[in-house]
């Protein structure tokens, strides 16, 4: 098994490293660092942008295979991203947000995770009966609509509570009410009404997809022979469903694991977007306009690193839950 | 891989019905046999209905309106649907009516060549990589992998800069050219079982040329589930067309689309509700119908997989026997 992780684990780095290349190839020819500069006022003359574009690495005169060494090295040596088009340290706005972004996606994709699990096994289970039918109408409605739409509908709802209570019940703008006072335990409630809306936009989703899978898969689970041999034995029913028939039929979920990571991504850059949260999704779309290449390149770093580690996490999984992939 | 919801317990009587019929019927059997299937899914009837009636309006329904979307009228702003403006005013005078549709048309349209273009590119990569295995698999599939660290929503967000005066076809190469990977493993694990079959056996023995094979032999075996993925892609293409378009990066000024009126609505939503919720409404219809039909046609190409029916425990291991390899999906 650890043979097989770290082939898993070499593959994931070579991919890391070719993807992050691309990635910078990609932002520095596409963005236009320059145009910021000149078009700042007084106008500064061509050498002093010159100057400037090269203080921070962005050169685009400079060829991009050495722009890239002198930002990997100062990356692998100094764990240093460089600075940002306003010449911030790209370090500190990176540990700012990042936090922000991850406990996002972690809370979203994890409740969506196993409630989606859960309600997908349950869902199986009493097949065609009313609460089965309703979750499946429930889990293709939230399919069709898109995280940004979805999270847009909570919002205008949130509005609309607000307004027809006459009280700000539920509070959706930023991740915390700015100079809130009181203990711990205010902060923490503070935290989780902020953190209502833009979990549930994110989680919904997954638990839609998560039920679908599940349901199929622990259908046909139900049908199997070992399930009936293991009830055969005197295991009771529900015994017989967790033990045997849910780990079975959580198997080929740990694939999707990997890959609903992509979707989680982009759906935080929604949310976060949307509800005024400062993390990586936000500053990415800032980025973008304000054409600051070093800050897009770290935000894809970032993303690169969850994809790849949610991935090998599946893997590590697929081969604790399933004999046959360790060899 | 769930059922289409109520409709199940229909298209399973119509199943096992329909089985013995058409072997006894079998050289016009396959077609029919998949058409009653698809009739008997109410949820596939209903999509397909919605969505012929949302390319209807989309296409026939500006004319019924002397509104077009670029017009402006500036004795009616903001207001609610009428007689005259039937979904309403925006901000400056504009029909909603006419522009909801305009958008729509876009939409669609993006949506249909998205799924049709990833569609081909995954079956050919797919194939290609499945069938020639060795050093094409390996540098195919490091290919897909890498094509898959990245969300595509950033990559077509940093490529959109360069964008800005091509208009919105490169938007339908970009986000085709980010959408067909996971299709593409999975028709690459279908292609490695298939090309041990005897047909294709035979064929390579006769000396058919590779491409030929892969044409001939192998992508129409994987038709059914090509078919049904190209289906549901059209509504995965029209979500990130939207999403992308929401936030600037895709469809732009002068072209509509869903994405764009439902970010231009999206401020008045509470207050002008009706300047954002025909187009979110329609999107989600439109996706949602797409869905129902990819559902549908799952069940009705492939009885044997794991779909919402209910088998007895013998038709349950004869599909677990009978079933082949799909990889994950």
């Amino acid at each position: 098994m650890l043979r097989y992780l770290a082939k898993r684990l070499a593959y994931y780095l070579l991919l890391l490293v070719v993807s992050i290349f691309l990635a910078y190839a990609l932002s520095s020819a596409s963005l236009n660092p320059r145009a910021y500069f000149e078009a700042k006022q007084p106008r500064p003359s061509a050498a002093a942008v010159d100057r400037q574009l090269t203080d921070l690495g962005i050169n685009d005169r400079t060829p991009i295979v050495e722009r890239f060494g002198h930002w990997s090295s100062d990356l692998v040596l100094h764990g240093d991203l460089g600075q940002s088009i306003h010449d911030t340290p790209i370090n500190a706005e990176f540990g700012r947000r990042i936090w922000v972004s991850l406990r996002l996606m972690l809370v979203g994709s994890l409740l969506g995770m196993l409630l989606g699990v859960a309600a997908g096994a349950w869902g199986a289970v009493r097949q065609y009966r009313i609460s089965d039918r309703a979750l499946t109408i429930f889990s293709f409605v939230v399919l069709s609509t898109p995280v940004f739409l979805m999270a847009l509908f909570l919002k205008n709802g949130a509005i609309a509570l607000n307004q027809a209570s006459g009280h700000q019940l539920i509070n959706f703008t930023g991740y915390e009410t700015p100079g809130l006072t009181g203990g711990f335990v205010a902060h923490l409630s503070d935290w989780s009404v902020h953190l209502l809306l833009p979990t549930l936009s994110l989680a919904l989703g997954g638990l839609a997809t998560y039920s679908r899978y599940q349901r199929g898969t622990m259908l046909d689970v139900l049908g199997s022979d070992y399930l009936r041999t293991a009830e055969a034995k005197g295991l009771t029913r529900r015994r017989a469903l967790v033990k045997h028939g849910l780990r079975t039929a959580v198997i080929p979920m740990s694939t999707l694991f990997a890959y609903s990571f992509l979707g989680i991504l982009t759906g935080a850059t929604f949310t976060e977007t949307i509800f005024g949260w400062h993390g990586m999704g936000e500053w990415f779309i800032n980025a973008i306009n304000e054409n600051d290449t070093n800050a897009v390149v770290a935000v894809n770093l970032f993303a690169a690193v969850v994809v790849l580690a949610s991935g090998f996490v599946a893997d590590a999984l697929h081969a604790a839950l399933d004999p046959r992939v360790r060899h | 891989m769930t059922g289409a919801g109520p409709t199940v317990t229909t298209a399973d009587a119509v199943i096992e019905n329909a089985t013995p019929t058409a072997a006894d019927a079998a050289p016009a059997g396959r077609g029919k046999l998949v058409l009653g299937r698809l009739l008997a899914a109410r949820g596939a009837v209903a999509g397909t209905v919605i969505v012929l009636l949302l390319f209807l309006l989309a296409f026939v329904g500006p004319y019924l309106t002397h509104w077009r979307y670029t017009d402006i009228d500036y004795a009616a702003l903001r207001q609610p649907p009428s007689a005259t403006h039937w979904f309403g005013t925006g901000g400056l005078g504009q029909d909603v009516y006419a522009q909801t549709l305009r958008g729509l048309q876009k939409s669609l349209i993006i949506g249909l060549l998205v799924a049709l273009l990833s569609t081909v590119v995954a079956g050919l990569v797919g194939a290609c990589a499945g069938y020639f295995g060795g050093w094409t698999d390996r540098l195919l599939i490091f290919f897909v992998d890498l094509m898959l660290v990245f969300p595509s929503f950033l990559v077509i967000t940093i490529i959109s800069p360069r964008l800005k005066n091509t208009g919105w076809i490169a938007f339908v190469v970009l986000l085709a050219a980010f959408n067909w990977m996971i299709t593409a493993r999975v028709v690459r694990s279908m292609t490695i079982s298939l090309k041990e079959r005897e047909f294709v056996r035979a064929a390579q023995f006769m000396g058919v040329r590779p491409l030929r094979i892969i044409l001939r032999h192998i992508l129409p075996n994987a038709a059914s589930y090509l078919i049904v993925d190209a289906t549901i892609a059209v509504g995965s293409a029209v979500m990130s067309e939207t999403a992308l378009s929401y936030f600037g990066f895709g469809v732009k000024a002068p072209d509509v689309s869903l994405g764009t009126l439902i970010a231009d609505g999206t401020d008045a939503a509470p207050t002008y509700p009706w300047m954002f919720y025909f187009a979110a409404g329609l999107l989600v219809l439109f996706v949602l119908a797409v869905n129902l039909i990819g559902d549908g046609l799952r069940d009705a190409l492939d009885p044997t997989a794991e779909s919402g029916r209910a088998p007895s425990r013998r038709a349950a291991r004869l599909s677990r026997s009978t079933r082949t390899p799909k990889g994950s999906r």
